[in-house]
């Protein structure tokens, strides 16, 4: 597990809209997506300023998830939020 | 001239399938809760889709641009003294030439324009963009024009495959071969004529801003907007309001290197890294225009004011997720309408069935 990776300001993740049903509107690109009620969680989090393991607690306890596998999960959605340069994700130090 | 009781003129009623802009652009004017002017449609061909609409009051054909200055110039007019047009806000690329030569005996007769000078019309052709780019300070693609076919062999001298060749008013091909080229070029010459613009492919993302200048340098107002589903003709069938410094800044620099007067798109390309080039400007209001008002920035009534010699309501920032999603419907008319524009080239009182 990669730990102590820390999330860096993204103004576009800051500023995307997310409603209740999890439609997702990036008003920089006009991209639109559809979010399941954990991503939309992970994405409040993340605009929020929460941190990754706070996070993965935070899914754990919301979605009474498998703790083996949360931590890859929550990794592999934010690097796909980072490959729509939607998150910023960096190892401390970088 | 209050913009409240205003009449004004509008042009491009083609609303077909490649739809010309003027009824976006009456809608915007009627949009504005404090318009309770007039709208005086003027089109090119009797049947016009938009001469059967209600959108305009009354319609009256005018003449093609190729029939001269001289009959454009005694048919407004006419149309002047017989509706007390004030304000008339022509959208089509090819008739800006012809309105600009007569703006001064329209003024005359008491009608206002607000429209790109000549010398600005030629800064924004597609021949004169690596000058614009250089001049206002913003990415373009490497181009070439060419007039002959001989210099479709030579390209590969200067550009890497695939490219872009596009005709000088309209249209754009993707060649990824000297045969290709070759193809396209022709198409080109047999549609609009020489010369050819022979373009760097770039890929991307396109993103359009309408906008208005207000011929100082300065930025009345600007919308950009991403198209979200495309026709077979490249055209928007839908699109969203966007957020987008980089695009406004682009925009911004565009004003104030041209000291752009009246309406324009811009057509931007956005690339994977985020750099951004400008493709194309058109000198006139685009078909979407009315997406502007729908956002909070109503571009031509902001046009018709500056026209009018008012201050432009203050713009606000568009509304970003705001869309349009066109449509196409059947009007229902009747013969005597269709007779009335046919045999006395207008119509009054225009109501659609």
């Amino acid at each position: 597990m990669q730990k102590g990776l820390v999330m860096t300001g993204n103004i576009r993740l800051q500023e995307l809209a997310v409603n209740e049903s999890g439609f997702v509107f990036d008003p920089h690109t006009g991209l639109t997506y559809t979010a399941n009620e954990t991503a939309r969680y992970v994405i409040e989090q993340l605009k929020a300023g929460s941190n990754i393991e706070n996070i993965v607690e935070g899914v754990k306890a919301e979605f009474d998830a498998d703790g083996r596998d949360v931590y890859r999960h929550v990794l592999e959605f934010i690097h796909n939020l980072q490959e729509q340069g939607l998150s910023s994700l960096e190892a401390p130090g970088e | 001239m209050n913009k409240s009781d205003v009449v004004i003129g509008v042009t491009g009623l083609n609303a077909t399938d490649n739809p010309g802009p003027g009824i976006s652009v009456i809608r915007s004017l009627r949009h504005d809760p404090e318009f309770k002017g007039k709208i005086i449609g003027l089109s090119y061909d009797a049947l016009d889709p938009g001469n059967f609409s209600n959108y305009a009051d009354t319609v009256y054909l005018i003449p093609y641009p190729s029939e001269g200055e001289d009959a454009l110039k005694n048919r407004l007019k006419y149309i002047i003294s017989q509706t007390g047009m004030q304000v008339c806000i022509p959208t089509l690329d090819s008739e800006l030439p012809g309105f600009n030569a007569i703006s001064d005996d329209l003024e005359e007769a008491g009608c206002k324009m607000f429209l790109p000078t000549n010398e600005q019309y030629k800064m924004r052709s597609k021949t004169s963009l690596p000058e614009l780019g250089a001049a206002a300070s913003i990415r373009v693609p490497a181009q070439r024009v060419i007039a002959s076919k001989n210099d479709v062999y030579s390209l590969h001298e200067q550009f890497i495959f695939p490219l872009v060749i596009k005709g000088v008013f309209y249209g754009a091909e993707i060649c990824h071969s000297v045969e290709d080229a070759s193809i396209a070029y022709d198409k080109m010459v047999a549609q609009w004529g020489v010369p050819v613009i022979v373009q760097e492919f770039i890929s991307g993302t396109e993103f359009d801003v309408v906008a208005v200048g207000d011929g100082k340098g300065g930025l009345v107002g600007a919308v950009p907007m991403k198209k979200m589903y495309m026709t077979d003709k490249g055209k928007g069938w839908s699109g969203i309001v966007v957020k987008g410094d980089e695009l406004m800044d682009m925009t911004h620099k565009f004003t104030k290197a041209t000291n752009w007067r009246g309406p324009c798109e811009l057509e931007i390309l956005r690339t994977a890294t985020g750099e951004h080039f400008l493709l194309e400007v058109n000198p006139r209001f685009p078909a979407w225009t009315f997406l502007s008002a729908g956002a909070g920035v109503n571009l031509p009534m902001a046009v018709s004011q500056l026209a009018s010699g008012s201050e432009p309501d203050v713009m606000p920032e568009p509304d970003a997720g705001t869309m349009f999603v066109r449509i196409s419907l059947d009007q229902i008319t009747h013969v005597d309408q269709f007779q009335h524009i046919v045999a006395n080239g207008e119509c009054h009182g225009m109501e659609s069935k």
